[in-house]
């Protein structure tokens, strides 16, 4: 931010705590964008960074509550964790990957929707996207609770067209219930995450020139082939980003998993919270959130690779 | 053909409003059971209409101080993660420095991280550190992730401001400090009020690290947490059902506000 024209008198830079004032100006002038950066990057670097070099020393100590625990360098909690808890581990990959999914097919839709065909209404149909988040997340869950009710409509319609039946085959319910089983966690995940996936689709979808539909049915493409060949390509950052700002908060989440679930859908962050904060043994639960962490960035870094985008906005 | 092609497209029309409502329903119930007479501690299944909850909304023990924290928390962690956000953001934009990179990283892994993985290891630092957790470590730690939304906000709204203008303000005389209140300001409002609002939404509604670093302290998601236990009060549902009012009436507001703008806005 140069400008051709200087005022003679620098006062003090606005908006931020000025440098000692024995520096030159022109010095001073360089430093501002440092002054800018300091507070806030300070304060991820002390509650965000090093937190993490924090859990990371935790997850290799041994010990107990009684003694402390002291850096071992026992890496044989990673082997322990994985062994004792790789079913919890493999389920929440599972169910966050099948929300991730649900998300995708039912959000497309709605996202396709409000940008090509939803004209005059489209503003209230954001509005009502969004809406679900002007009442608290956790009250919400729990109002699955009343829907998917033993015995209550959803579950009597989903047992009368056979619905049950496929997805007791598929493991996810259990006989004709769904409250407390896996079905009823994924429809609660899908759910509180789909607004996530919906957004950044129709962003990129709306950034479609509609021309483009036009031409490819000029060309004589069928609407399905309008679809495989233009729609779907061109929306590809959105379906990126709204997968990963899907799946990356499912992965580790506990909340469904605990109120809409039993004991047997417990997934990764149930056992990272319950180990914490009730079992106390904080090398296991520091050492899963890691490995919880790593894979989550993994996931994340080449999947951004091969779609090649870096605006998760 | 046609007819089948119309069948396609209304199918998509059709499939858009199914999801719609699955997103809108569980909305749509806590409002109606914000009118039940439970039988039991529960409120989970329908037994008559009533208005007592609403009568007496603070008619249960320690929900409505719960409350009032979790506004207190979000009011101080928004002003702290707009301050600091907002003053990130510029730099960003408008300064090129070293170390960019890796600022930028700092910023979007909070955002590219399972909730609980900050929140465990937000909470090993304060174990270690000895600190007490309470309202002051949960400040702290919502502070810290709504940060990095605020950047995003004001950043985008920063970079489609036209340089110009500010130019235009030098050249007419005014002062940096003038500039910035009078030109810059003004123009990036907009993005800072989007990354406040933001911060305001996700502190008040955060759960999983307010679970983590909180200690003893019940914050309202907690409060809504634990009930799920204990027996859920019909007046968790009046609150829920006034948040949702209180933010049609936000967004109405804006609404009418920036279509007045647009009217009265000096023609480009």
């Amino acid at each position: 931010m140069t400008t051709a024209s200087e005022t003679a008198v620098a006062p003090p830079e606005p908006g931020l705590e000025p440098g000692p004032v024995t520096r030159k100006p022109s010095l001073r002038r360089a430093l501002v964008p440092y002054w800018l950066l300091l507070p806030g990057i300070l304060w991820l670097i002390v509650f965000f960074a090093l937190p993490l070099v924090y859990q990371a020393s935790t997850s290799v100590q041994t010990g107990s509550l009684e003694q402390g625990f002291k850096v071992t360098w026992h890496f044989q909690t990673y082997w322990d964790a994985l062994t004792d808890y790789y079913p919890q581990f493999l389920k929440s990959l599972l169910y966050a990957g099948t929300a991730t999914f649900l998300c995708l097919l039912l959000g497309y839709p709605l996202a396709y929707l409000i940008a090509f065909r939803a004209g005059r209404w489209r503003n209230l149909l954001l509005v009502l996207v969004i809406a679900p988040f002007f009442t608290s997340f956790l009250i919400r869950t729990l109002a699955w609770k009343t829907i998917l009710a033993d015995g209550g409509p959803v579950v009597d319609v989903l047992n009368t067209i056979g619905f049950l039946d496929v997805t007791s085959w598929l493991g996810m319910t259990e006989g004709n219930r769904v409250l407390a089983t896996p079905l009823a966690v994924v429809t609660g995940l899908t759910y509180n995450f789909l607004p996530f996936m919906i957004l950044p689709l129709y962003t990129s979808l709306e950034r479609i020139d509609p021309r483009l539909h036009e031409a490819a049915g000029d060309l004589y493409a069928r609407p399905s082939t309008v679809f495989r060949k233009v729609t779907f390509p061109l929306s590809m950052p959105g379906v990126v980003s709204g997968t990963l700002l899907t799946f990356i908060p499912a992965s580790g989440d506990y909340v469904n998993a605990e109120l809409l679930g039993s004991t047997d859908t417990r997934m990764v962050g149930n056992v990272i919270q319950s180990q914490f904060l009730r079992v106390l043994d904080y090398p296991t639960a520091a050492a899963l959130s890691f490995i919880l962490m790593a894979v989550v960035l993994i996931m994340v870094t080449v999947y951004i690779r091969r779609a090649g985008t870096e605006d998760l906005v | 053909m046609s007819l089948v092609r119309w069948i396609r497209r209304n199918l998509v029309v059709l499939v858009g409003l199914l999801t719609l409502a699955y997103l809108i329903i569980p909305n749509i119930i806590v409002m109606v059971f914000s009118f039940n007479k439970p039988a039991g501690r529960f409120n989970y299944s329908w037994q008559e209409f009533s208005t007592d909850a609403w009568k007496d909304p603070c008619g249960v023990a320690d929900m409505c101080d719960s409350l009032s924290l979790s506004l207190w928390i979000a009011l101080w962690a928004t002003i702290g993660a707009t301050v600091l956000g907002t003053m990130i953001a510029f730099a960003l934009v408008r300064y090129r420095f070293r170390a960019r990179g890796a600022i930028n990283s700092l910023i979007f892994l909070p955002m590219a991280m399972p909730e609980v993985v900050m929140a465990a290891s937000l909470l090993t630092l304060f174990l270690n550190l000895g600190a007490e957790l309470g309202p002051t470590t949960i400040l702290i730690a919502h502070t810290m992730f709504c940060l990095s939304f605020v950047v995003v906000a004001v950043k985008a709204r920063v970079l489609s401001m036209d340089p110009r203008l500010e130019e235009a303000a030098k050249d007419l005389y005014a002062g940096p400090v003038q500039t910035f209140l009078r030109v810059t300001l003004p123009i990036a409002a907009p993005g800072i009020a989007a990354g406040a609002m933001l911060s305001f939404a996700l502190s008040f509604d955060d759960f999983i690290i307010t679970n983590f670093n909180s200690g003893n302290t019940v914050t309202f998601p907690m409060f809504v947490w634990g009930s799920a236990q204990r027996g859920t009060p019909v007046q968790i549902n009046v609150i829920g059902t006034a948040m949702f009012a209180i933010a049609v009436v936000v967004v109405v507001t804006a609404q009418v506000i920036t279509n007045r703008r647009k009217k009265t806005a000096l023609p480009k």
